[in-house]
């Protein structure tokens, strides 16, 4: 069995107006120096040793994220 | 094969958390045609001549709308039968759905101001020859319910641009934009015309008594002549 992080965050280029609003409420809790905010996904994942990279990459583009407006990065941890 | 006298056979799928499928069929039945319900979890389709993606949560919109619904058994019937030339529909959570399952190009994200929005809305009609906007004139404008919250349609500026370019942009926003969608787009369709996805509700405007018009009805008339004219 291995622990796998799948990470999905929306594409540089589209609107994150979730992660705006986070920016936005670090203002107000009066925190400075925070410029940007990004809101994205993480999924952990109990797989088998039978599950390889490429099962895993096909797990994170056709279901996990939607490539459209999403970018993924598949994670092993051990 | 059905007889020249017989009734269009349009189905209406449900899944799980669909919630405006009872609407829909009452449309294609106050159009004049007949309402066949689908089953998500049943890949027979009937032998219906068209197929409508009704609104709602489906799978509670569980990871991102329409991503669950997408892998239901119905689905991939769907997806031949449009390959194939069927006239389908999405209305908001259907057109998430067509979106997720390749059918329509794009993606419908979280609105720009972050609320649910729930209003009537104008539209101005932009491609009067789809299967499902025949029945418009061009440039019509018509007032039909939006109520979403992840309506914002976005693409690519490629992607975009070949919209535009090949006429599948079939429904703009017209006054304001409820959801900031790229380009005012609130409806698209397949290259050949034959599947149209849209966010507002025409299901919800088909009489005076319960919508704001029956400027809706004219989507589900479209159909219907492109079944018999096929």
């Amino acid at each position: 069995m291995a622990r796998v992080v799948v990470d999905v965050m929306p594409k540089a280029e589209i609107l994150d107006p979730q992660g705006q609003a986070i920016a936005g409420a670090l203002g107000r809790l009066g925190v400075a120096g925070v410029s940007d905010v990004r809101q994205g996904k993480r999924f952990e994942l109990e797989v088998d040793d039978s599950v390889d990279d490429a099962e895993l990459e096909k797990i994170a583009e056709s279901l996990l994220a939607n490539t459209v407006i999403e970018d993924w990065k598949v994670t092993r941890l051990s | 094969m059905s007889a020249p006298s017989s009734t269009a056979r349009v189905g209406v799928i449900t899944f799980p958390g669909t919630l405006d499928d009872v609407d829909a069929s009452r449309a294609i039945t106050l159009a004049g045609g007949e309402a066949v319900s689908l089953w998500h979890a049943d890949a027979d389709l009937r032998g219906v001549d068209a197929i409508v993606v009704p609104g709602g949560f489906s799978y509670g919109d569980y990871l991102r709308a329409g991503a669950i619904a997408r892998f239901a058994p119905v689905m991939e019937s769907v997806v031949k039968a449009a390959e194939g030339g069927m006239p389908v529909l999405g209305i908001c959570n259907g057109f998430q759905v067509l979106c997720e399952v390749g059918l329509l190009p794009g993606a419908l994200t979280r609105n720009e101001a972050l609320h649910f929005v729930c209003r009537d809305q104008w539209l101005k009609v932009e491609n009067t020859e789809t299967a499902w906007s025949s029945r418009y004139e061009a440039g019509a404008e018509i007032l039909i319910p939006v109520k979403n919250a992840e309506g914002r349609f976005q693409a690519s500026e490629k992607v975009l641009d070949e919209l535009e370019g090949e006429g599948r942009v079939v429904f703009r926003y017209s006054g304001s934009n409820p959801n900031g969608s790229q380009r005012e787009i609130a409806g698209i369709s397949s290259p050949n015309g034959r599947v149209v996805g849209l966010m507002p509700h025409p299901e919800h405007a088909t009489e005076a008594l319960t919508g704001p018009s029956d400027d809706g009805l004219g989507i589900f008339y479209s159909a219907l002549d492109a079944i018999v004219s096929a």
